[in-house]
């Protein structure tokens, strides 16, 4: 307490003397008047089961993540590139890519931040005896021998990345990838610092033993209660960050955390509770937001011999599909935003060209008529109707979804039986293919279209209806290589929604509520990373 | 009754063994692993997973490690979710801050339950026995889950005077409503079982000649009645603090306090074996040593009971 006493007098001491004292209290770029608490504090969905960056593998700790460590480059508000510890990256053919770290990058304990450390960190998630269950996104940015390291049949030592000296860092490729810097931005390749790992094991992310390169570092946490994050006087950008404290509340039920908030306990909360968009909306506008999120919702049929035989009919999928009412979805249902889906990526993925697909520009009556037709043509109807099973998993949504969705498609007389499953029974059943359509959702891991697009070449693992089109796995295979992917991209959803390979239903939204104190929050950012060195409070009006 | 409490405990060791089997066992039976996630895992490094959690032995190796890390070193293994922390951490945590609310809640529903019930027995048929009745029915028809939700809006939000979850080391400020929340039913069914045996102890022969010996009503009740009325509420309260102690999915996710009880649920769900499986042993050690324990308080409390 002492400590802190004699640090805020000669802070405001020194203060006095070189400046007017009004001047500490506003932002040092917007001018506005700032608060006296520049805390933030937020609601967890979940207690994070890890904040080790190379083990982490859900959102809640990726976003504490965000704030601990830094990686080569991070995002603007808009979720462009910016400098992080790398001050400047190059490349000449897309495979080979130079990384230039900035001199001033400090761990929390003072060593600096080097090329090795993040060497070492890539290493570490591709080494199968970290048993990273994100091993696989190392594997995805085409670093030579990645697949073969996750798999134990090269060393992690013969992985394509190495240190050429402290502050360049050099990593190739098994080809070229224009978006990989856009892929570092991922908390699977933050650096971690070597002598804490092997010091302590598993216990290195512990509070006493952690160190981070971020603007905060770790306080304390206690599990399944709350965790504290602290400004990091390291940071080499510590003189612009303006929050100095962040708490995190883990608070399981949605209800209870939007009373809570209501009554001010804290600033920021995404996971609303279903329905309670539009109300908050309408009645705290300035507190309630919906902003784009790189997540699609479809329906994925299952086109293997294990489906129902007229699911291979491609047909009979465009007619489900035209079947499907998406604006009384998203209007009715959902009533936070949503759009519409007719392709499979997010509208809003980066240079991504929506194509205009044909069935989008009709009338919802015109896709009834066509998809009558569609089916009488395949042999199906109220005369031969088709019994399918839909599975999804335990959400009041998805089930108000299947609902009118089944509905729907019961003028071509097709009968749906709907099995709800918990999480984990749900991954094993859709990945079995004991299913005849799956709810399914698909969220981008950088803002790319490739990153959707990949999910549905032949051998993609992720690929549960078992959608096979040479052509398709043929252009994405030849993107990788171009300058400029984008009218591939466009070509390939026109071909998916030829097809029909999957039913698309809505492109997802963030909803939240923010503090209006809060401010810079970076709404255009479609993956929704936020940095908390970013913003700020001002003073209540 | 040494000798009794003596076998009993030995008992409770088959009863433990199977009780462990039989989780085992479901829990395997259970589809989905614990590391299913929805991109995947590269196979080698499923593997690798599975051979440092154990799950690539057979399957009676693995029970039997197991049983034999339990007994041999208290060890329950490491947690399959929290990658940094194993079960004895999780529970060494968890346990105090159960163990406090579900302590007060205990207390709380023993003393208001109890004297509510007795009050409304005493004043039998009176405006008093009417409010007490209403009450504990109310009480006992709110479950938790509506109530936790009430508390929260009224204290939190509408007064603005406690915090509407959290813990902070239990600081009085966020125990209060945790365990005004986890007591009330608990109170509810105290309060109706005493009111009714007290009635019935009332109504009994060596009351009324009690009575009629001209004691004075105060020597009357706490001399002969309170502790044969006593009974039947006593075989509640050993089941009900295992219940309170070993805490509550709703106190533990409503008010976010920590508690180990969300572990009941949540493990199941995220198919975490190893917290699963030590949630279970604690909860079946507790039941078995405070039915014990009640049981012994029965034969010192009725003279009728000898073992």
């Amino acid at each position: 307490m002492t400590k802190h006493r004699i640090l805020a007098t000669s802070t405001l001491v020194s203060l006095a003397l070189c400046q007017p004292l009004w001047a500490a209290d506003t932002h040092p770029v917007t001018g506005e008047p700032l608060a006296a608490d520049q805390t933030f504090q937020y609601r967890l969905l979940d207690q994070f089961p890890s904040i080790d960056p190379q083990l982490i593998e859900e959102t809640v700790g990726g976003h504490l993540a965000r704030q601990l460590f830094e990686g080569l480059l991070t995002q603007n508000a808009d979720g462009t590139l910016r400098p992080g510890v790398a001050e400047e990256w190059s490349s000449e053919d897309n495979q080979t890519w130079t990384f230039k770290l900035r001199e001033d990058a400090r761990w929390s304990n003072g060593d600096p931040v080097t090329a090795q450390d993040f060497v070492f960190a890539w290493r570490r998630a591709a080494d199968p005896a970290t048993a990273s269950e994100y091993a696989w996104y190392v594997e995805l940015s085409q670093i030579t021998n990645a697949a073969a390291a996750i798999a134990g049949e090269a060393s992690t030592e013969e992985l394509g990345v190495r240190a050429i000296d402290d502050r360049t860092l050099e990593v190739t490729l098994a080809q070229p990838l224009p978006y990989f810097p856009q892929m570092t931005v991922h908390y699977t390749f933050m650096p971690t610092h070597q002598p804490t790992v092997e010091a302590h094991g598993a216990a290195w992310t512990n509070p006493m033993n952690i160190v981070s390169n971020g603007a905060y570092k770790l306080d304390d946490m206690a599990t399944n209660e709350f965790v504290r994050l602290v400004q990091n006087p390291e940071y080499w950008g510590a003189e612009d960050v303006i929050i100095t404290e962040i708490t995190g509340f883990v608070i399981n039920d949605a209800n209870q955390a939007l009373t809570r908030f209501q009554a001010g306990e804290f600033d920021m909360m995404d996971d609303l509770p279903a329905g309670s968009y539009p109300r908050l909306e309408e009645e705290t506008p300035d507190v309630a937001h919906s902003v784009p999120r790189l997540c699609s919702y479809y329906y994925t049929v299952n086109q293997s011999e294990s489906g129902h035989e007229a699911l291979q009919d491609p047909r009979v999928r465009t007619a489900l599909s035209y079947m499907i009412n998406r604006e009384v979805i998203t209007d009715q249902v959902l009533k936070a935003g949503q759009a519409p889906a007719f392709s499979f990526t997010h509208w809003a993925t980066a240079d991504f060209e929506l194509p205009a697909i044909d069935y989008s520009l009709w009338s919802q009556q015109e896709r009834m008529e066509k998809a009558v037709a569609l089916m009488e043509e395949a042999g199906y109807g109220p005369d031969n109707p088709i019994e399918l099973n839909l599975i999804y998993n335990t959400s009041e949504n998805h089930k108000q979804i299947a609902t009118v969705v089944s509905q729907m498609w019961r003028p071509l007389g097709v009968t749906t039986v709907l099995n709800n499953f918990e999480w984990q029974s749900y991954l094993e059943i859709r990945g079995n293919q004991n299913f005849d359509i799956a709810r399914s959702a698909w969220c981008g891991d950088y803002n790319e279209a490739s990153t959707f697009l990949d999910l549905l070449t032949s051998n993609n693992a992720n690929n549960d209806g078992k959608y096979v089109s040479e052509e398709v796995d043929r252009l994405m295979a030849e993107s990788v290589t171009m300058s400029d992917p984008q009218p591939v991209y466009t070509q390939v959803e026109q071909i998916l929604a030829e097809d029909m390979a999957i039913l698309p239903i809505y492109h997802y939204t963030q909803n939240f509520v923010l503090d209006p104190t809060i401010k810079n929050w970076p709404k255009e950012n479609v993956e929704n990373n936020w940095y908390v060195k970013d913003i700020y409070r001002v003073a209540p009006e | 009754m040494i000798f009794y409490i003596i076998k009993r405990l030995l008992v409770a060791i088959p009863v433990l063994l199977i009780l462990i089997v039989s989780t085992f066992i479901l829990m395997y039976a259970a589809p989905g692993s614990p590391f299913a996630t929805e991109r995947g895992i590269p196979p080698a490094v499923l593997a690798n997973l599975q051979a440092q959690y154990g799950l690539d032995q057979p399957f009676h190796i693995q029970i039997w490690r197991y049983v034999v890390g339990v007994v041999t070193e208290f060890d329950f293994g490491p947690s399959f979710i929290y990658r940094d922390q194993d079960v004895n951490d999780l529970i060494g945590q968890g346990f105090p801050v159960t163990l406090t609310y579900g302590f007060w809640s205990f207390l709380v529903a023993v003393i208001v339950g109890g004297s509510l019930g007795i009050l409304a027995a005493l004043r039998h048929n009176t405006w008093l026995d009417y409010l007490a009745v209403g009450i504990s029915i109310g009480a006992q028809v709110l479950p938790n889950f509506v109530l936790a939700p009430i508390l929260v809006l009224t204290f939190t939000l509408w007064l603005g005077w406690l915090p509407g979850g959290g813990w902070q080391g239990g600081q009085w400020q966020f125990v209060i409503l945790p365990v005004i929340a986890l007591s009330t039913s608990f109170m509810a069914s105290i309060a109706r079982i005493s009111r009714a045996s007290m009635l019935e102890v009332l109504t009994s022969n060596y009351i009324r000649t009690a009575r009629a010996k001209g004691l004075p009503m105060r020597r009357v009740i706490f001399r002969h009645a309170l502790k044969p009325a006593l009974l039947p509420v006593i075989s509640y309260l050993g089941p009900a603090f295992v219940g309170m102690i070993t805490g509550s999915v709703v106190i533990d996710i409503y008010f976010s306090t920590g508690g180990i009880g969300q572990f009941f649920v949540a493990s199941a769900l995220n198919r975490d074996y190893g917290v699963m499986m030590g949630i279970t042993i604690l909860l079946g050690a507790l039941t078995i040593f405070f039915n014990l324990l009640v049981d012994v308080l029965y034969a010192w409390i009725d003279p009728k009971i000898r073992y």
